[in-house]
């Protein structure tokens, strides 16, 4: 019996936490802040609807000292909120392995500061929450992990815990570097993110003029920054763009930083754009626009 | 020059009549006829200066006396409307434009023979009705002639005499675009970046304890804009960089004394669903810096965002 503690029960987390209970080899616990979420899913279970139906058996808490050793932690916070959550959890993965599924970079590093094995990792599955206990699965998509390299997770519990996932429905595919996945993800996200929040445009309307020319700079920004490390994107974030500006795809979707602004929270701008920013600048790499756009949104965050 | 007409009362078109009725026959050209109606009960002005004025308000061109000197005080985006209705008329007058930006006077040339007048002004105020607007800097306006038309200098000075005897403040200079170019620097950087943020012009702006710090960004744009400068020969009258931290330390002591900081016009426009100028700012800035060969990707990025900020 593998035991998995899914931190931060949103959207995403549910996603993970609901498939895996369906494992019959799989005990899952869920660490979430809210407490009628957290209610609704120890009295009805983790429900998934839309994109599938699941109805997940899952142990919920708010209380870190009620979970048991676990083998597996996949971090699912805001990464805002990945130190604070991870440190009060750190407890229960002193002999297991912790895999991050958040966007942006530099999650692994903060986890890396209270956890040994620590495993990168980039999710495409989205939803969005319904109410306590009830989770929308809006899209499907792969999910790619691997070691993080300074604090890395041994393979085979990587590869394990891609089995897994994989077997609970969530296709996962483990690499030995899956920084060339993260960082596709990275340079997408950066571009499509900021440039709406600051516009209040949707990520197809993004993709059109006169914001185009401007997302594809900022991208080619992101490119640099990665190339500075030796990082091989696995598909080009451009093509992404691309595709995902189709109307059959997400034409009209508002990228998650501007439904933050708009609800007046705060952005994930650091692990974005600012990721990008302070990536190159240890790797000698300037970008001048990501850095632009990084001070237009903590400026918009603080209006 | 005894006969003024002043186009468009907005903030600083209702400022110079307002002022200028002291000592000239002032006459203001408006769009909506409410507004003129408005207008002809008279103009007050409260704040710095705190006083009623008659002015002669219409809203056809046809009704206007003849004068000595038009102030085209509308927005940027408003001139190619007002060079229409004004063509064809007024052959003795001199026209002085004060829009935001570069551009007003080629604009209003295509449109008459008019000598012209370059302007630009620090003075600022909000808006409290067709009729009344309260003056909150009393700072210059800066005039010079432009040198396609071959105003005489000395046509300048009397401008320059007419606005200081009305109360305001005024200084002549033979080239104006030193001073023009320090403004157009400073408001193409201030201005979109309020826009984007939603920042009016507070403390934020001269920030730089991080890199990420607003502080960078304004800075970044200011020195895109001088280097665009450099190329087309223009030496700057003001550092934009100082002049930038000189108004957040005012904005802040007025914050302290429970005013509040400045809203840039063009975030006065995206507030209100307004289109912005920011073609005859950013995008007069944009097109020079295309002209002399200077690559300007910072204010391109702003460019672009702040047109799609609009469009959304």
């Amino acid at each position: 019996m593998t035991r998995v503690c899914v931190v931060g029960c949103g959207a995403v987390g549910s996603l993970f936490a609901a498939n895996l209970a369906s494992l019959d080899d799989a005990e899952v616990w869920a660490y979430d802040l809210w407490d009628d979420h957290v209610s609704a899913i120890n009295e009805d279970g983790l429900r998934l609807s839309g994109a599938g139906e699941v109805l997940g058996r899952v142990h919920a808490t708010t209380d870190p000292a009620e979970l048991p050793p676990c083998d597996y932690g996949i971090v699912a916070t805001k990464s805002m909120q990945t130190s604070a959550a991870v440190e009060a959890v750190a407890h229960a993965f002193a002999g297991g392995a912790v895999c991050s599924v958040q966007n942006g970079a530099g999650n692994e590093e903060l986890i890396a500061e209270h956890v040994r094995e620590v495993i990168r990792g980039t999710t495409f599955p989205a939803g969005h929450l319904a109410g306590p206990g009830h989770v929308v699965w809006d899209t499907k998509g792969d999910t790619h992990i691997g070691p993080f390299e300074p604090s890395p997770a041994p393979m085979e519990k990587v590869r394990e815990l891609a089995d897994a996932c994989t077997r609970a429905g969530l296709p996962t595919v483990a690499l030995e570097d899956a920084r060339g996945a993260q960082w596709r993800k990275l340079i997408f996200n950066a571009a499509s993110n900021a440039i709406a929040a600051l516009t209040g445009l949707t990520h197809g309307r993004v993709a059109e003029p006169p914001t185009r020319d401007l997302a594809w700079a900022v991208m080619a920004e992101g490119r640099a920054v990665a190339e500075a490390q030796g990082i091989v994107l696995d598909m080009s974030p451009e093509e992404l763009f691309d595709y995902a500006a189709r109307k059959e795809v997400a034409y009209d979707h508002k990228p998650s930083m501007l439904q933050d602004v708009e609800a007046g929270r705060e952005t994930e701008i650091d692990f974005l754009n600012g990721a990008i920013v302070a990536f190159g600048e240890r790797h000698g790499v300037d970008a001048p626009l990501n850095r632009a756009l990084t001070a237009l949104v903590k400026g918009l965050e603080r209006s | 020059m005894r006969r003024v007409c002043v186009v468009g009362a907005g903030v600083i078109g209702s400022l110079y009549a307002a002022h200028l009725a002291r000592v000239a026959d002032v006459s203001v050209l408006v769009r909506r006829p409410e507004q003129a109606e408005a207008l002809r009960g008279g103009l007050r002005i409260s704040g710095k200066s705190d006083f009623s004025a008659s002015v002669l308000a219409v809203s056809e061109p046809a009704e206007l006396p003849e004068f000595d000197l038009g102030i085209v005080a509308t927005k940027a985006t408003d001139l190619e409307a007002v060079g229409e209705r004004l063509a064809g008329r007024f052959a003795g007058a001199t026209m002085m434009t004060i829009q935001n930006g570069l551009g007003a006077e080629e604009i209003l040339r295509a449109h008459g023979p008019w000598p012209l007048i370059s302007a630009v002004t620090f003075m600022s105020g909000v808006r409290q009705g067709d009729a009344h607007v309260e003056y909150e800097l009393d700072t210059e306006t800066w005039l010079g002639p432009y040198a396609e038309t071959a105003t005489p200098l000395g046509a300048v000075q009397g401008v320059e005499e007419l606005l200081v005897a009305a109360g305001l403040r005024a200084r002549a200079f033979p080239d104006l675009r030193p001073a023009q170019w320090s403004k157009l620097i400073f408001n193409a950087t201030v201005n979109t970046v309020a826009v984007l943020t939603d920042l009016p012009h507070v403390s934020q702006f001269a920030a730089i304890g991080e890199l990420t710090d607003l502080g960078h960004l304004v800075r970044d744009l200011m020195e895109e804009g001088e280097r665009v400068a450099a190329a087309a020969e223009v030496e700057l009258h003001e550092d934009p960089w100082e002049m930038n931290v000189l108004a957040v330390r005012r904005g802040e002591t007025q914050a302290a004394e429970g005013a509040y900081a400045h809203v840039p016009s063009m975030l006065e426009d995206v507030r209100s669903g307004r289109r912005t100028e920011v073609d005859f700012i950013t995008g007069a800035l944009v097109r020079e810096a295309e002209r002399v060969g200077v690559p300007v990707p910072l204010h391109t990025a702003m460019y672009r965002l702040v047109r799609a900020r609009e469009t959304a």
